[in-house]
């Protein structure tokens, strides 16, 4: 019997799971928590298949592109499904615990982000993108303001604003880059697209709208309130997943679309942008005030990181290219655990004011473990996934001769280990009384530990990630 | 000058009006209808490139892509509007002003 194919399987478990949470109100968690369980079971399905059978490709419907529209999976695109299957259901347990039971509606818009984030990660379209991240910023802006508190409702508003003005500049690259080679199918174009005016015009525009999506420094002031003023699960999805969809954009154009005129020219400029954020970041997560605000920044300054791989890959080198994969997945896991353990310290305390805080070590022993472990992980220490992946940058920038970019990594670090350790002497201040304002006990500490030690697990199992990616990545 | 090159330098036109609209305006509803004129501009060059003189006819993809977009862009207005009174409902202010807050 022919195996059936598993790829449009991560787009439709969520989005009919969605339906029926939001069908099924009083369910509505059970219904999100079945879906979590069977698109597990459909992205490992999918990830044997392209294992045994390489790439594949899916058109919709049988009517194949151009006329139709084209689903792949390759090793990036399943690796990043499984980023989002894994985040997305250990912070569900979070979110389970920590959301009132009346706030039913939360559960089909998480469903729904994931639904657009498979969706993004499996396209084979540019437009189709396009409908993706409106689906993402939609429904994340939405779980933003779920907790409709004044400082929410600002934060989301200009969440949602952001969001539409870089996928309006994305919409018209595609739109120019239609005009010029007739095809919206990302493999097609790229093997027409030649180095033409529109060409350029079409790569600034696209490259300046998932740069603001992706909070590039200095397009970044929306990220911190954004995410720190978000229900804390939710800030884990945030700076866990959504930033990293514009950023694979990115990566696939980047890498796969445009002509090497193009990417020199724009590898240079992202690549001291992302220098700019690693410091700026850094600078503003030492001097915040509130602990889901240092998170925040941290996120500003680990993106950061990720576009370094832009000058340190410029002529294709694939150890630069593993890295930022690496990078992408270490930090969605660390930052995500960073989240809910600040909601758990947020529910306890009432209040994330570091300056107000302290004796957290008795009352919180698993999350101080948390954070300890993720805050490894995000300094880069071994052996986490940080580790491999900054080791990994620091090996392609020393290979190239780029010392420039080395100095950057190296205090980016420091900068880092200064930022989280401001957080982790919270747990050896003795004395403070904990105040009233919040519930006083610690709820739910063990997803943030399972994320936090699954960020330092990746550091064990890099080369066999790095191996997938290298089997399925088509030529 | 042809009609295609025409219309499409208005919409880059519309599309600079609204990004300087939505930069410059603090208040909410200026934002909002300025990112409706930016999306305008980018239909108007969709719309613009469909025609092929040559073939006497229009390729039906960018108006299909058009549609897309004007669904997106109707939610979305509706979505920020919505935000928007319940901003201005729970924190009295309808602007968002840089004052560091958020």
């Amino acid at each position: 019997m022919e195996r059936p194919d598993l790829t449009p399987w991560p787009i439709v478990i969520p989005l009919f799971g969605a339906l029926f949470a939001f069908l099924l109100p009083k369910r509505a968690s059970i219904v999100a928590l079945v879906t979590q369980l069977a698109l597990a079971v459909g992205v490992a399905g999918l990830a044997g298949q392209i294992l045994r059978s390489g790439p594949t490709r899916h058109s919709i419907g049988g009517w194949g592109a151009p006329l139709g529209i084209d689903l792949r999976a390759d090793g990036l695109s399943v690796a990043m499904l499984a980023m989002t299957a894994l985040v997305a259901s250990i912070s569900f347990f979070h979110a389970r615990a920590s959301f009132s039971p009346r706030r039913r509606s939360v559960w089909p818009l998480w469903l729904l982000l994931i639904t657009g984030l498979n969706a993004l990660y499996l396209s084979g379209d540019i437009f189709n993108i396009y409908v993706s991240f409106e689906i993402i910023g939609l429904a994340a802006v939405a779980l933003a303001v779920s907790v409709p508190k004044g400082a929410a409702l600002r934060a989301g508003l200009r969440y949602l604003f952001v969001g539409l003005l870089g996928s309006f500049a994305y919409l018209l690259g595609v739109v120019l880059l239609y005009s010029g080679f007739g095809t919206l199918e990302l493999a097609s174009l790229a093997a027409t697209v030649t180095q033409a005016p529109v060409v350029w015009v079409s790569a600034s525009v696209v490259t300046a709208g998932l740069c603001l999506k992706t909070a590039l420094v200095p397009l970044h002031s929306w990220l911190p309130t954004a995410h720190a003023e978000a229900p804390a699960p939710v800030s884990a999805l945030l700076s866990a997943l959504v930033i990293k969809a514009s950023y694979y954009v990115l990566l696939r154009f980047h890498f796969e679309l445009w002509p090497p005129a193009v990417r020199e020219a724009s590898a240079t400029l992202l690549g001291g942008l992302g220098a700019a954020a690693v410091l700026w970041g850094s600078w503003c997560a030492l001097r915040a005030a509130r602990i889901k605000m240092l998170i925040a920044y941290s996120t500003v300054a680990q993106v950061g990181y990720l576009f370094l791989v832009f000058p340190l890959a410029a002529d294709g080198e694939r150890t630069a290219w593993g890295a930022a994969v690496i990078l992408v997945l270490a930090h969605a896991l660390s930052k995500s655990a960073m989240f809910l353990a600040a909601g758990t310290i947020l529910d306890a305390r009432g209040h994330d004011r570091i300056a107000e805080l302290g004796g957290l070590g008795r009352q919180f022993p698993v999350t101080a473990f948390a954070i300890g472990l993720a805050g490894v992980s995000l300094m880069g220490l071994p052996p986490s996934g940080g580790f491999m992946a900054k080791w990994m940058l620091l090996q392609a920038s020393l290979s190239r001769g780029a010392w420039g970019w080395t100095v950057i990594l190296a205090v980016g670090g420091l900068l880092a280990a200064g930022y989280v350790f401001r957080i982790v002497s919270l747990f050896f201040q003795g004395g403070e009384t904990p105040n009233t304002e919040g519930t006083g006990t610690p709820r739910c500490q063990w997803p943030a530990m399972l994320l936090a030690t699954l960020a330092i697990g990746l550091g064990f199992l890099g080369t066999l990630v790095l191996r997938f990616l290298e089997i399925a990545v088509p030529a | 000058m042809t009609a295609g090159l025409f219309h499409a330098l208005v919409g880059a036109a519309l599309f600079g009006i609204g990004l300087h609209g939505f930069v410059v305006y603090p208040h909410v509803v200026r934002k909002v209808l300025a990112l409706n004129v930016l999306g305008s501009g980018i239909f108007l060059i969709a719309i613009a490139s469909a025609w092929d003189p040559e073939g006497g006819a229009t390729d039906p993809v960018p108006q299909a892509m058009v549609l897309t977009g004007l669904v997106v862009a109707v939610s979305a207005t509706a979505f920020a509007l919505a935000l928007a009174c319940r901003m201005a409902e729970t924190t009295g202010r309808t602007a968002l002003e840089d004052d560091g807050t958020a």
